[in-house]
């Protein structure tokens, strides 16, 4: 298996020998033994000869199939799942594929012929099946066709399978290689009947990915390891109040810094300053000894106590309303049993172990760059505003990410800095954010303050909920249209998650959103609205259904009757807190020590459901055993890659509950690297029971959805070991003590 | 000032500041990209690589005190273990261990150096040994394949 990148004129080792790379650090002769093919100067693609069936689909004169690929890798596998979609319908030898990147330039040439080069909102596998699997139907159909007429007997009689079409009657074969090109030839069918999931070979199973062997040799492909003939690294300091602008460069330590070994040029960017050079340390260490006054403006001022009271000022009014059903507020007060609970969770940064990087070159009024990117579509955008051209006029190659999360999709402030300092130095840049600029330049989970309020009627069974939620709009950045405005003020729909969209049968509802407006930029962080809104709802139960009057309620069996509905989400809802409840047999009483506690929530087109379980020792500190989640996506493209997104998404939850804050002061992050923003690691990884419960008949994402659950199921074990609930993370501010 | 030392098996002279962290030196000098930039002040591991055979973070060790040192990277790996892959690197493949992967390069360098000291190492051992940071979370899997590289490698 090859994959194929971008083509290049330049071969790495020219370059190397043009003495681009070795910054005249090497004085002794030496010459490494050819390197691995980098991502940035890969071999050519060997497309030569290769027939275009359709735009996804190129067949060889020797039978080789290379597929393209349109999304991004980040880690989920989507560039070997994608491809198995094409394969199973395509009847194409597996083992014969090879990848090919779909360039942007062709996406817009070819009037968006690949769909979209997005990958997030757990999407990639979803939005992309149904034209996926009928490009491979559609190329199957046609090279079997092209053999019928070769042979000159009827299609029907035909068949294929591993890239070799069969006559049935004459058991005569040709290979996709030997009529492809006639096959290009043949009318595309409209329509074509694509294969039941019972039926698949390749599609479903845990195929092993692609990129997997070149991530155990250090092979460089991320965009941190891109190499350009003449290119200049270049480190950064951005203003540390969001929104800040330079004030003035000490003229001092701007004369010295200029002096410093290695350095090109020093840069006011307006914004942040710059150091381009020829080692990306020695940019680094010449831009952090930049003396700066920066002009902070009134956002100096803030803090997260200060962003808390804003917030809470707005939960004393009514928020815009997303949903109401019955009357919420006369049950409620009627109501025998009631509860009313404040929730607070804080800023989160994505982190991911690369930091924000792009390389870029405008020359002749084009510009390329090459960016680890959730959004092809997306850095092309932002490179030609930042550059004053169109997009036909930028190219992307896309380079491996070194995790996104999130970070590298809907916000490209490092291609626009990168895209401003090559067309200022007239250099190719590589830009590369420290870890420090990283953390303190993010675009954050929100930080938010809801207000729930529930009830219970006299058997114990919920009557009333309502869920006010305080919370900045990350839609209104990007997409400000997507907001409905209402008299009580603008409305995301992602601020009422959970409460709107419940799939609990609810007599009296109520779902509001408290629209709030800081300095502090908010993103999309993986599972976004759904890494908090399932907290506020799922744990507010567990404390609410203890105070029923015949004595506390089964977690499991109250939310088990309440997902009674006819509709699909609560069917399918209760699919998996039925399988949840099997696998982790809820039913078995658990050891004196142990703890556990339940959640369900859908997300993202797919239905999860969690149960924690946790040990309370005998000195009173806690330890996460078991964490079982069950995933319901409809049908599942890659079975191992799926599986690997579970166990990702519990340990990215795990860290956001116990440690994750990014806190405000004085307008700025306190937190800079993972000493004061910390991950976890091995040893405190819990036992996992990832189970796929695929149900058929839609398709649902993998990335986030297991995100809903976990983490009020994690807090609901924690309620039940202690009586406390859990109203406010990170856990590290609890008293509780995680061993 | 110039410093020598061996990378990979290849005996290298350089001239660049004593202070220079030896990650930036392989980056940024040698074109050795497999070595990986993650925190620069030795939390997460992703910059691993064996110094005299000891797991060090490269992100912190300044070239000054690789003065005649071995030192192996991530590249230098399969060519030092005969041109194969280590056990773990093929446990790492048999296990589908890297998600994004940028961590693994450290991640790897760490599991090689716990089973040449433990060639058995036991759930406290890896918890011990294999303290480097991975965003995707792949822990589970890390901790399966080291236990299946060490039956392979038995």
């Amino acid at each position: 298996m090859k994959t194929h990148n971008t083509p290049s004129n330049t071969s790495r080792r020219d370059f190397l020998q043009s003495g681009a790379a070795a910054s005249a650090g090497l004085i002794v002769g030496f010459h490494w033994p050819a390197a691995p093919v980098a991502a940035q100067v890969p071999a050519p693609a060997n497309m030569s000869g290769a027939t275009e069936i359709n735009a996804w689909i190129h067949i060889t004169p020797d039978n080789r199939t290379i597929l393209k690929v349109a999304r991004s890798e980040m880690g989920q596998g989507s560039s070997t799942s994608l491809p198995q979609m094409l394969a199973e319908e395509l009847e194409c030898d597996w083992s014969r594929v090879e990848l090919s990147e779909a360039m942007f330039s062709e996406h817009l040439a070819r009037n968006r012929v690949y769909v979209s080069t997005s990958t997030g909102g757990s999407r990639a596998i979803r939005d992309s099946q149904a034209y996926l699997r009928k490009a491979g139907a559609t190329a199957r159909v046609m090279l079997v066709q092209a053999a019928a007429e070769k042979w000159g007997v009827p299609a029907a009689e035909c068949s294929a399978a591993s890239s070799v079409i069969t006559h049935g009657p004459s058991k005569r074969t040709m290979t996709f290689g030997d009529v492809a090109t006639a096959a290009a030839k043949v009318k595309a069918p409209d329509d074509v009947k694509l294969k039941d999931a019972k039926e698949w070979k390749i599609l479903g199973k845990s195929v092993p990915r692609f990129d997997i062997p070149d991530k155990v040799i250090g092979k460089p492909m991320y965009g941190i390891d891109v190499v350009r003939p003449g290119m200049v690294h270049a480190a950064i300091k951005q203003c540390p109040v969001f929104g800040g602008k330079i004030k003035s460069i000490d003229a001092a330590s701007l004369a010295a810094t200029k002096k410093m070994r290695g350095v090109d040029e020093v840069l006011d960017m307006g914004s942040y300053v710059v150091v381009t050079g020829n080692n990306w340390w020695r940019c680094n260490q010449a831009v952090k000894s930049l003396k700066v006054e920066w002009d902070v403006g009134e956002s100096g001022n803030v803090s997260s106590d200060s962003i808390k009271a804003y917030f809470r000022e707005g939960l004393a009014k009514p928020g815009a309303v997303g949903k109401s059903v019955g009357d919420f507020e006369k049950a409620y007060a009627d109501a025998p049993v009631k509860l009313e609970a404040e929730y607070y969770v804080p800023y989160l940064d994505h982190a991911p172990m690369e930091p924000m990087n792009c390389t870029a070159e405008v020359k002749d009024g084009r510009v390329t760059i090459w960016v680890p990117t959730q959004s092809a579509e997306g850095s092309a955008a932002a490179a030609a505003s930042a550059a004053g051209v169109t997009p036909e006029k930028v190219e992307v190659f896309r380079q491996q990410l070194g995790g996104g999360f999130g970070r590298r999709g809907a916000f490209q402030d490092f291609t626009r800095q990168a895209v401003e300092i090559a067309k200022k130095t007239g250099k190719t840049v590589k830009l590369l954010w420290s870890r420090e600029e990283d953390i303190q330049h993010g675009h954050y989970r929100p930080a938010t303050l809801a207000k729930v309020q529930g009830a219970l009627d006299k058997e114990g069974k919920l009557i009333a909920l309502s869920g006010r939620v305080a919370v900045q709009s990350i839609l209104e950045r990007v997409r400000p249209e997507a907001l409905r405005q209402t008299p009580d003020g603008p409305l995301d729909p992602q601020g009422t998650t959970s409460f709107e969209d419940t799939a609990y049968s609810v007599p009296n509802l109520r779902a509001e959103h408290v629209y709030r407006k800081t300095h502090v930029p908010v993103g999309f962080w993986r599972s976004v609205s759904h890494s908090q809104n399932p907290m506020f709802r799922e744990c507010f139960l567990d404390e609410l259904m203890a105070k029923a009057p015949a004595g506390k309620r089964d977690p499991y069996q109250f939310r088990r009757e309440m997902l009674q509905g006819s509709s699909d989400a609560a069917r399918r809802d209760l699919g998996v807190l039925d399988a949840v409840a099997k696998a982790a047999e809820w039913s078995k009483p658990l050891p004196a020590s142990m703890f556990r506690g339940i959640a369900v929530q859908d997300a993202y087109g797919s239905h999860a459901a969690s149960v924690v379980e946790i040990e309370k020792r005998s000195d009173g500190k806690l330890k996460i055993k078991r964490v079982v989640i069950v995933v319901d996506p409809g049908h599942v493209a890659n079975e191992g890659a799926a599986k690997a997104q579970i166990e990702g998404c519990v340990i990215y939850g795990l860290t956001a509950v116990l440690y994750g804050e990014i806190t405000i002061k004085n307008g700025r992050v306190e937190q800079s690297n993972f000493n004061d923003y910390p991950m976890m690691k091995i040893d405190e990884t819990p036992e996992i029971v990832a189970i796929l419960a695929p149900s058929g008949g839609f398709w649902g994402g993998m990335g986030e959805p297991p995100m809903a659950p976990l983490v009020p199921a994690f807090l609901n074990a924690i309620f039940a070991a202690t009586g406390t609930p859990i109203r406010s993370l990170p856990l590290k501010h609890s008293g509780l003590t995680f061993v | 000032m110039a410093i020598t030392c061996e990378i990979n098996g290849k005996r290298v002279t350089l001239d660049v500041e004593g202070e220079m962290p030896l990650l930036w030196t392989l980056r940024d000098e040698l074109d050795l990209k497999g070595t990986k930039y993650g925190c620069g002040i030795a939390q997460c591991g992703a910059c691993t690589v064996h110094v005299d055979g000891q797991a060090m973070r490269s992100c912190v060790l300044p070239l000054a005190a690789c003065e005649g040192k071995k030192i192996t990277t991530i590249e230098g790996l399969a060519p030092e273990n005969g041109g194969k892959l280590t056990a773990i690197q093929a446990a790492w493949i048999k296990h589908q261990v890297p998600q994004c992967g940028y961590c693994q390069s450290g991640m790897i360098m760490a599991a090689v150096k716990l089973l040449r000291d433990k060639p058995k190492p036991t759930d406290a051992d890896i918890d011990a040994a294999m303290t480097n940071i991975c965003r995707c979370s792949t822990y589970v899997r890390v901790r399966a394949a080291i236990h299946d590289a060490a039956k392979a490698a038995a």
